[in-house]
């Protein structure tokens, strides 16, 4: 199995802090999958021009190749001005309209406020969605009262997480099995 | 096939000639002969393995099979063939007027076309001069389908800005059309020098030479080859017949409002075909091809959920038993009013010989059953005649 993790955002520390601990977390829970981490802060993306993913070249070309052989992706989001940022929005505009299909995608956001809780549920699922993701159901809110000098601070948000990642993985695993079946049983 | 009879005077003028001296296409294209749905074949210019084995032939022997396809789509009374340019990797077709050239001198009969030629990254003059040499050696047999393209690498390739897509298109085809139309203009524009009273030699053998509209699925470019007053012929992956009516109705009732006649241009539709014995082995025998091929032109193969709906009679992938794929024509002919199908059977690295038997087929069973319920025995008005002489006859179980 592939997973990408994302952190979403091109500045401030807190998403990537929360998909670094994701990230080992998908490690400890199954060594054998494939994990790997995008920083967006790390990666020179072009904005999207139309073309397809296929056609990209440097970073935006590996950044979308590794999102399409991805089986699980995990978003990780700040929140900016009520919804995602631009850098993780470009992220969908660069892929194909049925990008997530035969995906299990889930999310994660940081935020300096509570009252942004809804915001991953109305902003970034319905895009996932819409590509066709599995979207797994319950996300992980992490305040920025959860975290200290690029640390998780607050055990209940490690539980979170630990959770989100079994449910990702379980998930995942769940429909490649379902959808093996199913493809088997056509005949063809 | 179709020399017209009465050529239009040449004309001279550089304002667009009114659309009341523009050729009825229908006629010209022989479409109102009453001959009845006319089938083709076409290839993208593909060069993929065969998944199967994982081996692939030779470019050279790739562009070797097109013009083989052709010998044998025209000994089997096919009545067009094409190859469509592409730029990209898996490709063979980069020279698609020089494959196209070779196949008008291979064959006598069948008409040839391009499916399509990316007009955006070319010069209208070239690609007119290069077809019109074409329908000389062809001995008026050629035509010319023009598309956007699906991909966009060859914009780099040849030099030009994917900002500018639409705009270069739609410049280039207008200009190409007015090539086609007139003896001498003049002409200025963003993509190309300006033309002063120049004359674009050498004239086609057919007066006008036929230029169609390569259309996707949605309606938005339907409406524009309508509103150009030009045929066009629309293509499809999959999906239900009657979901593509509304772009054909798009297609019609932008042709109307612009003042042309919907009844004198010709409307053609092409995807997918498998004939086997049964749907099932119709399924097997082209999904490998159609998923691994898909993975490396467009990254992402085709679910096997949505391919095996391709056997349902509404579908408009024109796959199963070769008695399916005629009840499945005449269903779409009934829906669209078309006059040709495109059949693309040799997509994804399908072996040369197992195309060859698809030509066979098509010959032996399918367009003998097409032709019975299509043609009518006295020429008459063609988007009507068909469906007309298809009523009176006995409606085909479904």
């Amino acid at each position: 199995m592939k997973l990408v993790a994302i952190s979403g955002s091109n500045v401030g520390t807190k998403t990537r802090t929360v998909m670094e601990h994701v990230t080992q977390t998908v490690i400890v829970q199954d060594p054998d999958v494939e994990a790997t981490l995008v920083d967006l802060a790390e990666v020179d993306m072009v904005f999207s021009d139309g073309r397809n993913f296929t056609e990209y070249t440097g970073d935006t070309g590996r950044v979308t190749r590794a999102l399409m052989d991805a089986d699980a992706i995990i978003i990780g989001t700040p929140i900016f001005q009520a919804s995602i940022p631009a850098t993780l929005k470009n992220i969908f505009d660069l892929l194909p309209v049925n990008a997530f299909r035969d995906k299990v995608v889930a999310m994660v956001a940081t935020a300096g406020s509570a009252k942004h809780y809804l915001i991953p549920q109305q902003q970034l699922q319905p895009i996932l969605t819409y590509m066709k993701a599995q979207v797994v159901q319950p996300y992980v809110f992490v305040e920025e009262k959860d975290l200290l000098r690029k640390q998780i601070v607050n055990t209940d948000v490690i539980a979170r997480l630990d959770r989100l990642v079994e449910d990702t993985l379980v998930l995942t695993q769940t429909y490649a099995s379902i959808r093996e079946a199913k493809d088997a049983a056509y005949g063809f | 096939m179709t020399a017209p009879t009465d050529h239009p005077e040449p004309v001279t003028s550089t304002e667009p000639v009114a659309h009341t001296e523009s050729v009825n296409m229908m006629d010209h294209l022989g479409f109102s002969s009453g001959q009845g749905l006319q089938f083709g074949m076409y290839s993208l210019g593909d060069h993929l393995p065969n998944p199967a084995d994982g081996s692939r032939v030779s470019a050279g022997e790739r562009i070797r099979e097109f013009i083989g396809y052709a010998q044998a789509a025209e000994d089997a009374g096919l009545d067009f063939i094409s190859v469509g340019e592409s730029h990209q990797q898996y490709f063979a077709s980069q020279a698609h007027a020089v494959i196209l050239g070779a196949i008008a001198q291979a064959t006598s009969t069948i008409r040839i076309g391009s499916t399509s030629t990316i007009l955006s990254t070319s010069d209208p003059v070239r690609v007119f001069e290069n077809f019109s040499t074409i329908d000389h050696i062809s001995g008026g047999r050629a035509e010319l389908v023009a598309g956007r393209a699906s991909r966009v690498g060859l914009f780099e390739l040849l030099g030009y800005d994917l900002r500018d897509y639409e705009e270069l298109f739609e410049e280039k085809f207008e200009l190409l059309n007015r090539i086609n139309r007139e003896q001498k203009l003049s002409w200025r524009g963003q993509f190309r020098a300006p033309l002063n009273d120049a004359e674009v030699l050498p004239r086609p053998a057919q007066e006008p030479l036929p230029i169609w509209r390569a259309v996707g699925g949605a309606p938005t470019s339907a409406i524009k080859a309508g509103l150009a007053g030009v045929p066009m012929v629309m293509a499809h992956l999959g999906g239900t017949t009657s979901s593509f009516k509304p772009t054909v109705n798009a297609y019609r009732e932008a042709a109307r409002h612009q003042g042309f006649d919907p009844a004198a241009l010709p409307i053609a539709t092409a995807g997918f075909f498998h004939a086997a014995e049964t749907s099932q082995e119709a399924l097997r025998g082209l999904y490998p091809h159609i998923n691994e091929g898909m993975k490396r032109t467009n990254g992402q193969g085709m679910p096997k959920q949505l391919f095996a709906q391709a056997v349902d009679p509404h579908s408009i992938v024109n796959l199963g038993s070769p008695q399916q794929i005629v009840e499945k024509m005449l269903h779409q002919h009934e829906v669209f009013g078309h006059q040709r199908y495109l059949g693309q059977m040799d997509f994804g690295g399908m072996p040369y010989d197992q195309v060859m038997k698809q030509i066979e087929i098509i010959g032996s069973e399918i367009i003998p059953a097409l032709k019975k319920y299509t043609a009518s025995p006295t020429p008459a008005s063609a988007l009507s005649a068909s469906a007309a002489n298809r009523h009176a006859a006995e409606e085909p179980a479904r």
